[in-house]
């Protein structure tokens, strides 16, 4: 296992250096000037020049590449090039909100979605069976914006329960939590599903229902864990997607996280931003993906990690 | 509890199927011939959009607005309403039936197409094969698609194809991680370790007795896919990527008009419902699919 | 017109008397909050450019000049006089006494020249510095050969002259301007590149707190020198909220002021409502949205195409697709703009008339183009107004709709043959018309990377301007308008723009909130001036 940990690590060593050089070069060839956003619209061609300098985006690419990895190699992300604020404050005054949220929307997810799959499972075919298949539908096929700014006004505005967007408490993290959670929760249903409708046919599961066990109990005990395997991977899959931020939801709620940084420094070609932010979001997904391969032996102990 | 979920009621259990039977018993269910219609006559709609639109999708009515420049509800004139240029609705649904089958279909299939070969062969060989293809899967994850789509949209004049590849490119991965975990675990079973055993080559355990099982895991995601895609064309689009305005999908309606949905919901909820409807429908074909097919069902589990 | 330069001689007596109209007798007391859905970059007054720190840092900061608020009025500001030598060359400022940075230190003139030296330091890389290009040493300090302005000079604690290498007409303009702000020295250099978060200037407020991506709270200065200002006790900043969403709150009654505006989505809604009306206030503002036409790329060259597609456009229909937040613009100048020709007819929309235009320019049949537009709402929806105009008289153009900064892009290097400008449409960064000309008409403008997008170039009209700007005279002002105008006027002949319209603003304020309406759709102080706005609840 601790051989198997460090090679993971060394491995994901490795993709965050390929992720760095390629963020780097598609920056690199983007038509659009950083120094330009910088200078501004009434710049001389002098400022221009001086900033370009000043920066370094004047040297050729490997050498811009080679400054930034030496620096990163030192801990050191840079600074932001519009707000001149150092780009490791910055994400780590987002972090904290990304991950609550994180939290929160793959709690409601499966919260939400595990019921719904099951409740899908056992009654299947029948009619509830067949609403819940709509319902995951359309969560999957909703728009964020849309749907966040509904259960804003209905619970927030009109019933008065949560407040209206904005970090700080719990009730402030329900409503985003519960926007995620309800849409992302279609995918956790069909996927608890159709698990439980394989395992559900097996023989052992038939025969410890022969024996004599109660329903929720072999359902609980017996199906559930190996119904779940794949489950566990696509939390690892959620846990990357939610750490490198939801934009709309995001700004919906008026939620401070890596999203909004993350696109407004885009629409500015702020590069030391988006490297940072890419980085970072790398490095969940990458965690993500390997708590999930961890994990999976100890819900199905005939997996090795190896 | 219990008994609803008895699971044997496939026609064609325990025989095998050929292609005929198959579709005779697609047929002989009502929520599979139900999903076959709805695709059917979306398929139809897109090939024959010009034939059928009753306006010009990019055709902007002097009386397609108000006075005040507000979109109209659903009328006489305009049966689904019209858009926030006074363009009719429905024209434009019909139209963007032809980008949003390309989409939902040709990318989203490619997509699920490489995730499923991706994850199934590390699953199943693990060892330095499986390490390759699955670390290369956290890379394409970690990938700043949105930069890719932005540096793309500058440098290449954009096309529904370009919008394709970059979505069959960022929606493998989640299906190859999936199935991997899958593989992995089926992979370690008696059943298969007996095959093995007895010699049988990979790529016939792979075909008759891995596979088998995975098809509700590709059908649950290659469905949900198509709605998930659909939209994404929508973001890529306006990143400037793929179909440009005033060429129609049913992402972009929505996404263009999601900001102005109280004021004109049937702008946000009819193309919301085309989408739901055509994902819907090819779950129910799909569910259908794997009744039939599913080796389980035949009960050779084991 | 009204007339914004004064005459040196009668200015400092007019300057200084102009302090009355807003010294009302509200009582100071009460908060206000107020919504931006971008987060706020920096405070530092010689960096920040964007739409939401913009007003900001006028609270936060003061110049030497400023505007009588909910105006375009020069007046004077933290100096109290000013004498201007004949030749409009040499400008004295005598600053007031006593005056104090929210760190308690007194402002002297050193901090004056510190301020001006900082701006157009390249290590600042201030987008502003260029507006300081007539100050003598502007070109040796700016490329890093000398270190500070030659022409700033302190004469004593309480008086700055400042040299110029020409007469500037809109020299004191450029000294109102947020990167002209006064920044103490040694708060600068505790704070290094950090000072754009932790700012200490003169104004009226001072930064209370800051939580980075949500909120900034503004506390006022109770040593401020203008007696009686700024009237609330707090203003609490949020960012990061989306428009729709800070509607809702405002309905609610939790927040006061939607920094950026009633969202395009809700505008119907909200001014048909009857509950609304006194709550919105609308104003001009000094923007422009145009077309531009790369006079560069065949057949945009050809001046007969450029007039057949000013011709062609429909621009009152573009206007109501944006229900009505605009009026029909056919000139670059905004209305409010001294040098606006009222009686100027402009381009009919006329499409036979457009369609002969292009025969007689040897294309009857059109031809094919590309429109770069913004990629946000409703920029899209005017290029596919305009696409669909342009194809009524046979040009096929191509939309591509794109991120800001590659539509920049595109502009700048001169790639893109037609730019539908909103979104990024010019707003004047000081109230003159020679600001709507140098860099988005004029040939410097028209180098590479510059905002001159039609890449149009006419040495007749730069010498022309020229001429206008060293006009520092007051007596001769309305001749100095008139020879702008006809600048402006001369451009529409060559037609390298299609003018669409001018924005007009909307603030939507909260009950609570008091305030001349003026202040709440200031022309300067963009989006409101805060200094100025008092709570209701404190009378």
């Amino acid at each position: 296992m601790t051989g198997y940990l460090a090679r993971r690590l060394g491995q994901a060593l490795l993709i965050l250096l390929g992720i760095s050089l390629v963020t780097f070069v598609l920056l690199y060839l983007l038509p659009a000037d950083p120094v330009r956003q910088i200078a501004g619209r009434s710049a001389t061609a002098q400022t221009v020049e001086n900033i370009r300098e000043q920066l370094g985006l004047n040297l050729p690419f490997y050498e811009q590449y080679a400054r930034y990895l030496g620096a990163l190699l030192r801990g050191d992300l840079g600074r932001s090039y519009l707000q001149k604020t150092e780009v490791s404050a910055l994400i780590a005054s987002r972090l904290p909100a990304t991950l609550l949220l994180m939290v929160g929307a793959i709690g409601c997810e499966l919260v939400v979605g595990l019921t719904m799959g099951l409740i899908a499972a056992v009654r299947r075919g029948s009619f509830l069976d067949n609403a819940l298949m709509i319902a995951s539908f359309i969560g999957v096929s909703a728009p964020q914006f849309v749907i966040g700014i509904l259960l804003l006004y209905v619970f927030a505005v009109q019933l008065g329960w949560f407040p209206i967007g904005g970090y700080g408490t719990f009730q402030h993290l329900v409503l985003p939590s519960l926007t995620l959670g309800l849409l992302g929760s279609g995918w956790y249903a069909r996927m608890m599903r159709s698990e439980m409708l394989d395992v559900l046919r097996l023989d052992y599961i038939r025969t410890a229902h022969a024996k004599g066990l109660k329903g929720w109990k072999v359902l609980i005990g017996h199906a559930l864990p190996n119904a779940i395997l794949p489950i566990i991977a696509m939390i690892g899959i959620d846990i990357g997607m939610f750490m490198s931020g939801i934009v709309v939801v995001e700004s919906v709620f008026g939620w401070p996280g890596i999203g909004q940084l993350a696109w407004q420094a885009i629409q500015r070609v702020d590069v030391p931003i988006i490297m940072g932010v890419t980085l970072i979001s790398a490095c969940a997904i990458v965690l993500g993906n390997l708590l999930a391969d961890v994990v999976a032996p100890f819900i199905d102990p005939r997996i090795k990690a190896r | 509890m219990f008994e609803t979920t008895a699971p044997d009621r496939g026609p064609a259990a325990g025989r095998p199927v050929g292609a005929p039977s198959v579709i005779g018993s697609l047929l002989r269910r009502p929520p599979a011939v139900f999903g076959l219609l709805i695709i059917g006559v979306v398929v139809a709609a897109a090939i024959f959009a010009p034939l059928i639109a009753p306006f010009d999708p990019g055709m902007q009515f002097f009386e397609g607005l108000t006075l005040q420049g507000a979109p109209l509800p659903p009328n006489a004139d305009f049966w689904l309403g019209s858009d926030l240029l006074g363009r009719d609705l429905l024209s434009r649904l019909i139209f963007g039936a032809q980008t949003s089958l390309v989409i939902g279909i040709v990318a989203n299939g490619v997509a699920v197409f490489i995730g499923a070969v991706v994850g199934i062969t590390a699953g199943y060989f693990r060892g330095w094969v499986g390490a390759v293809l699955m670390r290369f899967t956290d890379l394409m994850m970690s990938f700043p698609a949105l930069l890719l789509a932005i540096v793309l949209a500058a440098n290449f004049r954009p096309t529904l194809w370009i919008v394709a590849m970059v979505i069959a490119m960022v929606n493998w991965v989640q299906v190859a991680r999936v199935l991997y975990t899958e593989t992995r675990s089926l992979a370690e079973r008696e059943f298969i370790e007996a095959e093995r055993s007895l010699g049988a080559s990979a790529g016939l355990i792979l075909w008759r007795h891995i596979l088998p099982h995975l098809v509700s895991t590709i059908v649950v995601w290659a469905t949900l896919g198509i709605s998930t895609t659909v939209l994404l064309e929508a973001t890529l689009s306006f990143l400037g990527i793929g179909v440009q305005p005033p060429t129609p999908s049913w992402g972009n309606i929505i996404f263009e008009s999601q900001t102005y949905f109280s004021s004109a919901p049937w702008l946000v909820f009819i193309p919301g419902a085309a989408i739901v409807l055509l994902a819907l429908s090819f779950n129910l074909v799909g569910d259908a699919l794997r009744e039939i097919l599913d080796p389980t069902m035949r009960g050779n589990f084991n | 017109m009204r007339n914004q330069l004064l005459a040196p001689v009668a200015l400092a007596a007019i300057l200084a008397a102009g302090t009355g109209a807003f010294a009302q007798d509200e009582k100071q007391g009460g908060s206000m909050i107020v919504t931006y859905k971008d987060d706020v970059s920096t405070l530092d007054p010689a960096i920040g450019y964007d739409w939401q720190n913009w007003s900001m840092i006028k609270s936060l900061f003061d110049g030497l000049m400023d505007y009588e608020p909910g105006t375009s009025t020069l007046k004077l500001d933290l100096a109290e006089a000013l004498t201007i030598s004949d030749d409009g060359m040499t400008y004295t400022f005598m600053l007031r006494h006593g005056v104090r940075f929210h760190n308690g230190r007194e402002m002297t003139a050193d901090d004056v020249k510190y301020s001006l030296d900082r701006a157009t330091d390249p290590a600042t890389q201030s987008p502003g510095a260029g507006f300081f290009a007539s100050i003598k040493g502007f070109d040796a300090a700016s490329s890093g050969d000398a270190v500070g302005l030659e022409g700033v000079t302190v004469v004593d604690p309480y008086t700055v002259k400042i040299e110029l290498t020409r007469p500037d007409a809109t020299f004191l303009h450029v000294m109102a301007i947020n990167f002209a702000s006064v920044v103490p020295v040694e708060a600068v250099q505790e704070f290094g590149a950090d000072f754009g978060k932790h700012p200490v200037g003169t104004g009226a407020f001072k930064l209370e707190e800051w939580t980075l991506g949500q909120r900034l709270v503004f506390a006022r200065n109770a040593d401020y020198w203008k007696a009686g200002i700024p009237k609330l006790d707090q203003i609490t900043f949020e960012v990061g909220q989306e428009p729709t969403v800070a509607l809702l709150r405002m309905q609610s009654g939790e927040v006061d002021i939607l920094g950026d505006g009633i969202p395009p989505a809700q505008f119907l809604e909200v001014t048909n409502d009857a509950a609304y009306t006194d709550l919105i206030i609308e104003g001009g503002q000094l923007q422009t949205g145009y077309i531009t036409m790369n006079v560069n790329t065949t057949p945009l060259d050809n001046v007969l195409v450029r007039r057949a597609i000013n011709m062609a456009i429909n621009k009152d229909r573009i206007v109501r697709i944006i229900n009505g937040r605009a009026l029909v613009a056919n000139q670059p100048l905004p209305p409010t703009m001294p040098g606006f020709a009222p009686d100027y007819e402009g381009y009919p929309y006329d499409v036979d008339g457009a369609r002969a235009l292009l025969a007689e320019a040897g294309i009857p049949d059109g031809f094919t183009t590309e429109l770069y537009v913004y990629n946000t709402d409703p920029n899209p929806r005017i290029a596919q107004a305009i696409q669909q105009d342009l194809a009524a008289i046979g040009i096929t153009a191509d939309i591509k709709s794109l991120a800001q900064a590659n539509v920049i892009e595109a502009g700048g290097n001169g790639s893109a043959p037609m730019i539908w400008s909103g979104g990024m449409a010019w707003i004047a960064d000081f109230p003159d018309p020679s600001n709507f000309y140098g860099p988005i008409l004029g040939c410097a403008g028209a180098e590479a990377g510059g905002w001159n997008w039609a890449k149009y170039c006419n040495p007749e009209l730069d010498a022309k301007a020229t001429e206008a700007d060293s006009i520092t005279d007051a007596a001769m002002q309305s001749k100095r308008v008139q020879m702008w105008r006809d600048i402006f006027l001369s451009v529409m002949d060559d037609a390298p723009w299609v003018p669409i319209f001018n924005e007009q603003r909307f603030t939507m304020r909260s009950g609570r909130l008091g305030g001349p309406d003026a202040i709440f759709v200031d022309p300067v102080h963009i989006p409101v001036a805060y200094d100025y706005v008092f709570a209701n609840d404190a009378q």
